[in-house]
């Protein structure tokens, strides 16, 4: 019998070309197979230091998201009423003009009129750079509704947090923590972490109400209850601390802890840190049992002495700390009820962590020196990890709670110490050496400086001189002193209301705000259609520019089609938000390895031609020209400071090329394009652990250029900027907050970690709404965009609400059954599932499945149309009034974190609706529809 | 399983036609001249049609010719191979008796061996298939030879034959219903051998993993209402076989004769459909859909 | 060619760790793809952008929950391919020897131009892992990525099947199982892999790791607290902690 003889060996391809990934902003390096200048095949770049070969689904979905028929094709400018989807396509001539009509005569006379924000955008330091130079103060990305709560809570603490910022020590750890993470931006970073610590038999707990994904995997499961995250880490401390086991030397040397806080009831400067003449927090110097400046050469600060001057007995921080935290509000017993987690499991909890850091300490055998001259002859660590994203930071208590957990993993010595959380370059970075927010606005002229940064006090905030929000989001307003990702999430809310003013240009980039990023969506859409008593749109123009037939488009009136990842290029820069590890400092580009079948443009390319075409200073050369042809160009050539420009890998430097400082290279992009799409260097090995405090690791930062002098610094337990808002709540200083503020100001910017509950708790009757409601992102879609994928939406194409067993149960439900869903603002009618491994009073779905009829190129009877749905039309941007006549964001009281997570609901059967409820009009599709049937196939 | 209308069709018309040529093996009725001619016309339309409708469910039905290459292992090979043979020399037998008034009686025992042969084979393409536990037992030749013959022999005209053939294909039918309906309980098969999870405790299907259907559940995962399935049991039994020895037991007429057949075919019919449609295949447990036992 | 080899040179296969999975579909998604481009017909996608697409994968992740008689309910992810059967019953009822099982590596695959889409092999499955594709009409299923792992086209170190070169938490082993001491066989025996429905006789190749013991922190006695406190008194704390700081070096030395 012979059996049929196959090719082992057909041809792969013609041609590998190596790029990085956009299919999310994980940013993994992959190599496109190419076959007759076609993309065959999409894997992961086995050196890439992101991703390391490996490839999540909508990584290898991509053919099928460049293929898509929802691409756009041409410039569109609106001919029917906003949101009907009727468009005329025009030339880019004819775009560019109007949109130079537009902006120009605002830029003249109130820069601030246009309000330019950008969604998923990965170009950040380039589209800030632009709307600086435009004059507007009203720049910023998604953060403000994504995870700003964990990046200023770590920030503030630690000067870092996780993500871009930091990541476990997956070689060393041995005990990992995550809290209320789905998926996380560094997607394919963790699975590999979890699937390599699994393997080495490391234990993971996973903190979270939903056990699927990688709680799944945990080996222990804390289902807690939503926006309690707070409580149960604090009652660890409260454990860890009254057991001693806590790092001393570790808190004494590295963090404030062992700084003095002023407790002179009578000084301005009450609760803040005793400094000295120079400005230098104090600490008691063990050898001499006196004050001294934290970073003196050699001193060894004492934990526990305290100093009396005046009468006044002023202690460090720890004190201060053992006094709030090992009060019996702490104790297992008094949190377990609200946790929902037994005091049983936190005190084994807490056990185990001590265990692990105690008794297994990892010490490799490294030499290093710290800022304080003293020479530490290994790297001693706690190999107890941990991380958090958005169950954290998607709370109002969110910035508090990140703090908390910042708190319990510096307590036990587990921040830059071998297995536990690593910093990734160019962090650590504190948050005093960040830039501060600007908004002094000149007609005609650029924005004094840089939109977005880190306030450490009143007076940093972005007022105008009556005192009022100077920015169109409020951000960096005493609504939300420290958003330091703008608020996204208000801008359109605010726009149509004219508060704090009304705007002319609303001009957003790859956001689908008409959907699945707003709250209160139909609200949202009514805004964006809302006409003033003449008929005018309440916001006057919208700018757009999607790649893709979203549902944000049928809202522009002037649509700029940008191309897809892998038609062009793209910058993953050290200024922005590099794609670095813990052991080196990375940055990557995307290049053109197709070349757009439609008349697109690349959106970075768009506002380098738009710059020139409105003369902003940096996008024109001295006799107008335009100054950089493209991004490309723009990425090669711009010079942020000296030395300094996008790309940190092969500038030019006096002896040649050189990586980190130097002059432009024209040869850059080949070179990186040559090199797989990204540039590495690698940390030295003495310099890997204690990065804050190494002298080692400073002295290698200032090399790369990451900063221009050594900054070492010591973590903030006690966060004076906070502390510096309660002064001015108490009534200190000039700068003062309005009357119906002072007082959740007090009690929400405490200087030390503390748990409040969700506004939304106290805002609605959680006797009538008992059910916590949230999302979670598919490991398999990403937002909204992963819809149009014809591979993809087979996986996710619909999304049930998923029910605990007790709801289940109490309401009859069965397989197939619908739900009514009611929220304080809204009412949802969508199909059920019963899911047993969930937390017993909470519902959830996936993220962004739901789709408008008409976009993405789907028919109108796509499941993701009549049987998805979103959670977003039950959140508000505003807190149920409680009736003193304030409007009351929805958002986390110290950084404008959008509250997604606070959701309150109650559930009832419901009879089977045609489609899910709310169901709005179809939209006209500016692209048709999808093709029938794909036999997809490039090769031969 | 999908009850589609092509297996359906096929396994009852064959199963019918190859039960009269079974007969007409046999002997019965002894018919030479154009007589003989209706009943093997009648005998081979039905054959053949039920065989060319199972090639409608083929997904390349011109490449079925090589369906015959597998005779060793295959039982569809092996029903492609009997069935031809069969129908070719029952051509041969038959060719005697209308043309020749012939009977070669070694042939047409030959034949009507071949002609059970071949039903058995189709039924051996069900109940070889131990996945679908309903099926995967000897009473599924055993209820596609009595129906066969039964049928066989009230076409035939064979009422002596016919009614206890009948009667006893009633009861296999019954047998087969009761006996099935809890053969995949006993078959061991449950979610938690099919994903070896019993161990730490009760398993349940979660999310199937694409939210669209596919092949598999289309094809192999047919869930039918309880109510539909008594009645069709119901129409089955009355219509298949109660029907039929009543009229047969009525004093003789070609115009009820022709009725019985009738009702006995729209019996077989929804037996048959139910054959499909009941019949449970264990992937069903990997997508948590199986009917409540 | 339904006849299954006597015996294999090699018993090619993977191993599943189901401790590991996290559920993310990577692998469904690379085999599309590869497969989509590489061996026989593409694997089309019906009704791709409508209401009720269907398209062949060869690759599936089903996800269950287990609830324990003590402890909380567990989700476990579990991929699903072609466990390429020892005993492959989807092989010996084919008619047409389209399907066929490798007498060199054990591999189970179908020769498209010979398959005449009857589906029976996929009734004989009791797995699930064959799917008739709606466009090519002839029957799909895992191929083990033969066209990879012997590909001399491909630098040695990705000779694997595509989904297990992209499963991002390892969770994936291909090797050889004749081999006593492959990354596979040794896998299986030391995390006691096993079979899927073994009482159906077939003899998968592929080995699923069972999940490992879960949510085992809770004390035994939850009444003694796992962690003394340093001190039981109100102010004991800090003086816990001076003692403490003064046995610690650093300080007046
Ligand atoms: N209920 C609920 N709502 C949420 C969340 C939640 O957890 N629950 N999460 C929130 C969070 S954290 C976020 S970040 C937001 C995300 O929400 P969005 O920022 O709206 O994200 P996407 O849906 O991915 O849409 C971005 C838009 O970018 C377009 N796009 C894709 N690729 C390109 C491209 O290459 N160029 C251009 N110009 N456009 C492109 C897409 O077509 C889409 O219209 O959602 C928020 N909404
Ligand atoms: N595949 C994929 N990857 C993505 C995205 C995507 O759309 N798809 N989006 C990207 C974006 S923009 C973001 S912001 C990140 C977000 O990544 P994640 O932070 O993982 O965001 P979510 O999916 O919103 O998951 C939030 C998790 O928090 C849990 N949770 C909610 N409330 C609480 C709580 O109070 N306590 C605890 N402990 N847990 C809670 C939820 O159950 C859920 O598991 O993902 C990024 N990565
Ligand atoms: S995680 Fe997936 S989608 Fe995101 S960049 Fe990496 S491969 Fe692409
Ligand atoms: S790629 Fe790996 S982790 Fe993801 S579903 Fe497949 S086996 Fe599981
Ligand atoms: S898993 Fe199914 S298709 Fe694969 S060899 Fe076994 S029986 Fe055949
Ligand atoms: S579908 Fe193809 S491979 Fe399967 S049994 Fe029929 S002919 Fe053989
Ligand atoms: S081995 Fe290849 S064909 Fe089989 S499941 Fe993996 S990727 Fe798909
Ligand atoms: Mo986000």
């Amino acid at each position: 019998m012979n059996q049929p003889v196959v090719n082992l060996s057909p041809r792969v391809s013609d041609e590998i070309r190596k790029t990085t990934c956009y299919m999310c902003a994980c940013r993994c390096g992959i190599n496109v197979h190419m076959k007759e200048g076609k993309v065959a095949y999409i894997e992961g770049n086995r050196d890439h230091p992101v991703n390391r070969g490996v490839l999540c689904a909508k990584g290898s979905a991509g053919i099928m998201q460049i293929n898509a028929p929802s691409r756009l094709r041409k410039p569109l400018k609106r001919v029917g009423p906003r949101g009907s989807g009727a468009f005329e396509e025009i030339s880019w001539d004819e775009a560019l003009q109007i949109a130079t009509d537009w902006l120009k005569p605002i830029r003249d006379e109130s820069p601030e009129k246009l309000a330019f924000f950008t969604g998923r955008d990965q170009s950040q330091s380039f589209t800030s750079l632009w709307a600086q130079a435009y004059g507007t103060p009203n720049y910023a990305a998604h953060g403000g509704f994504c995870s700003v709560n964990m990046a200023a809570g770590g920030i503030y603490t630690m000067g870092g947090a996780f993500w871009e910022f930091g990541q476990p020590d997956w070689d060393h750890t041995k005990l990992f923590l995550i809290f209320g993470v789905a998926e996380d931006h560094d997607s394919n970073p963790i699975k590999i972490g979890i699937g390599q610590i699994k393997a080495r038999g490391a234990r993971i707990v996973g903190i979270n109400p939903i056990r699927s994904g990688y709680n799944a995997v945990a080996d222990d499961w804390y289902g807690i209850t939503p926006g309690t995250d707070g409580l149960l880490i604090l009652s660890l401390v409260h454990v860890l601390m009254k057991a001693g086991k806590v790092d001393l030397d570790y808190l004494a040397r590295f963090t404030n802890a062992s700084c003095l806080v002023n407790e002179d009831p009578k000084s301005p400067q009450n609760g803040l840190l005793l400094r000295d003449e120079n400005g230098q927090p104090l600490v008691i110097d063990r050898r001499t049992g006196k004050p001294a400046p934290w970073n003196g050469q050699g001193v060894e600060p004492d934990l526990s002495a305290t100093l009396r001057e005046k009468g006044v007995t002023h202690r460090p921080v720890f004190h201060h700390m053992a006094a709030r935290y090992l009060g019996d509000d702490y104790a297992p017993e008094a949190v377990a009820e609200r946790t929902g987690i037994s005091a049983d499991r936190i005190r084994t909890l807490a056990a185990e962590i001590a265990r692990v850091a105690f008794d297994e300490p990892v010490e490799l055998d490294r030499e290093w020196t710290d800022f304080r001259g003293k020479k530490h002859r290994t790297m001693l660590g706690r190999p107890v990890s941990m991380h958090a994203m958005r169950g954290i930071s998607a709370h109002s208590n969110g910035f508090q709670t990140a703090r908390a957990l910042h708190m319990l993993q510096i307590l036990i010595g587990a921040v830059e110490t071998p297995g536990g959380m690593r910093f990734k370059p160019p962090y650590p970075k504190p948050a005093t050496a960040h830039p501060k927010p600007h908004c002094k606005v000149t007609p005609g002229k650029p924005l004094d400086g840089p939109h977005l940064g880190y306030v450490q006090g009143p007076d940093d905030l972005c007022l105008t001189a009556d005192g009022n929000p100077a920015r169109i989001d409020k951000a960096f307003s005493w609504e939300n002193p420290m958003s330091a990702h703008g608020l996204m999430h208000m801008v359109i809310s605010n726009a149509h209301a004219g508060d704090p003013y009304k705007i002319d240009t609303l001009f957003l980039y790859m956001a689908n705000m008409a959907w699945n990023s707003s709250m209160n969506t139909a609200g949202t859409m009514q805004m964006l259609t809302d006409k003033d008593e003449n008929g005018d749109y309440v916001i006057p123009r919208i700018i757009y520019s999607d790649a893709y037939s979203s549902e944000m488009v049928a809202y522009a009136d002037l649509v700029l089609p940008d191309t897809t990842y892998l038609e062009r290029h793209d910058c993953i820069s050290l200024l922005d938000r590099p794609i670095c590890e813990a052991d080196g400092v990375a940055d990557a580009i995307r290049w053109p390895v197709i070349e757009p079948d439609r008349d697109v443009r690349g959106f970075q390319s768009v506002l380098c031609d738009l710059g020139a075409r409105l003369a902003l200073p940096g996008f024109v050369n001295d006799d107008g020209s335009q100054k950089y042809a493209d991004y490309a160009d723009y990425i090669t050539n711009h010079i942020r400071r000296p030395g300094i420009g996008p790309l940190a890998g092969w500038r030019m430097g006096e002896n040649g090329v050189q990586h980190g400082r130097g002059g432009a290279n024209a040869a850059q992009l080949d070179t990186y394009i040559k090199n797989g799409g990204f540039w590495i260097e690698h940390i030295p090995h003495e310099a890997a652990y204690f990065k804050p405090w190494s002298n080692e690791y400073q002295a290698w930062a200032v090399k790369m250029g990451f900063y221009d002098s050594p900054q070492p610094y010591i973590f903030q337990l006690y966060a004076e900027p906070l502390r510096r808002f309660q002064l001015a709540a108490e009534g200190e200083g000039n700068r003062q907050p309005p009357e119906h503020l002072r007082q959740r100001i007090l009690d929400t910017m405490d200087p030390l970690p503390i748990w409040y509950a969700p506004f939304e708790d106290s805002r609605v009757d959680t006797s009538e709404f008992t059910v916590h409601a949230l999302t979670q992102r598919p490991m398999a879609m990403y937002h909204s965009w992963g819809t149009q994928n014809a591979w993809l939406r087979q996986i996710h194409g619909r999304n049930p609400l998923y029910v605990p067993t007790k709801i289940w149960e109490a309401n009859g439900f069965a397989d197939g059954d619908w739900a009514r869903v009611t929220s304080a603002h809204g009412a949802i009618v969508v199909p059920v599932a019963h899911m047993a491994a969930l937390n017993e009073n909470t519902v959830w779905t996936w993220n962004a499945i739901g789709k408008r009829k008409g976009t993405w190129a789907l028919a109108d009877d796509a499941p993701e149309a009549t049987k998805g749905f979103l959670l977003n039309h039950l959140i508000h941007e505003l807190l149920p009034p409680k009736g003193d006549g304030m409007r009351w964001a929805n958002s986390d009281p110290v950084t404008g974190q959008a509250a997604w997570f606070d959701l309150r609901v109650k559930i009832e059967k419901s009879p089977p609706p045609d489609e899910a409820q709310p169901a709005f009009a179809p939209i006209k599709s500016p692209v048709g529809r999808g093709p029938k049937n794909l036999t997809w196939k490039v090769g031969k | 399983m999908h009850p589609a209308p092509s297996v359906i069709i096929f396994t009852t018309l064959s199963g019918l036609g190859f039960g009269l040529i079974f007969w007409m093996g046999l002997g019965y009725p002894g018919v030479t001249g154009l007589t003989a001619f209706i009943f093997f016309t009648l005998a081979y339309l039905l054959a053949v049609g039920g065989l060319i409708a199972s090639t409608f469910h083929l997904g390349h039905p011109e490449r079925a010719l090589k369906a015959f290459t597998q005779w060793r292992t295959s039982w569809l090979s092996r029903e492609g191979w009997l069935s031809v043979i069969t129908l070719i020399l029952m051509a041969v037998y038959g060719a005697g008796l209308v043309f020749l008034a012939t009977r070669w009686n070694w042939l047409g025992y030959i034949g009507a061996a071949l002609s059970l042969a071949t039903v058995y084979a189709t039924s051996m393409i069900y109940c070889q298939l131990k996945t679908v536990p309903r099926w995967n037992h000897w009473s599924t030749p055993l209820m596609f030879l009595t129906f066969s013959v039964a049928g066989g022999a009230l076409l035939a005209g064979q009422p002596r034959f016919a009614l206890p053939l009948l009667a006893m294909a009633g009861l296999v039918q019954v047998y087969v219903w009761i006996d099935g309906d809890g053969r995949l309980n006993r078959s061991g098969h449950t979610i938690a051998t099919a994903t070896g999870l019993g161990r730490i405790g009760k398993v349940r299907a979660f999310e199937p993993p694409h939210t669209g259907t596919n092949y598999l559940m289309k094809e192999m995962v047919h869930v039918v209402g309880r109510r539909h399935a008594s009645r069709l049991r119901a129409i089955a039994l009355l219509a298949g076989f109660g029907a039929p020895i009543v009229l047969l037991t009525l004093p003789f007429g070609h115009i009820w004769a022709a009725v019985a057949i009738l009702s006995h075919l729209i019996g077989v019919f929804a037996s048959r459909w139910l054959f499909f449609a009941e019949a449970e295949h264990v992937v069903g447990l990997y997508y948590g859909k199986r009917r409540a036992a | 060619m339904t006849a299954l080899p006597k015996t294999t040179d090699r018993k090619l296969g993977l191993v599943i760790d189901l401790d590991t999975c996290v559920g993310c579909h990577a692998c469904v998604v690379s085999c599309k793809g590869w497969n989509t481009e590489n061996y026989g017909a593409p694997l089309a996608d019906i009704d791709a952008y409508g209401a009720d697409p269907v398209g062949t994968f060869l690759n599936r992740v089903h996800s269950y929950e287990v609830t324990p008689v003590e402890g909380p309910a567990q989700t476990i992810h579990f991929p699903k391919s072609c466990l390429h059967c020892e005993d492959a019953p989807c092989v010996t009822v084919c008619p047409t020897g389209a399907s066929y099982k490798r007498s060199e590596d054990g591999i189970v695959l179908v020769n498209e131009s010979a398959c005449i889409g009857c589906g029976l092999c996929a009734w004989a499955c009791p797995y699930g892992a064959r799917e008739m594709d709606g466009a090519a009409k002839v029957m799909k299923k895992c191929t083990l990525c033969i066209d990879r792992i012997y590909n001399e086209n491909l630098p040695e170190i990705d000779r694997t099947p595509a989904c297990v070169r992209t499963c991002p938490s390892g969770a994936r082993h291909f090797g050889d199982f004749a081999d006593p001491e492959s990354n596979v066989s040794v896998l299986t025996r030391e995390r006691g892999g096993m079979d899927l429905m073994p009482e159906q006789g077939t003899k998968p190749t592929n080995k699923y790791l069972p999940p490992r013991n879960k949510d085992a922190l809770r004390s035994a006695d939850p009444a003694a607290p796992v962690l003394r406190p340093v001190t039981d008194e109100p102010r004991g704390f800090l003086g816990w902690l001076d003692r403490a700081l003064s046995a610690m070096p650093g300080g007046n030395d």
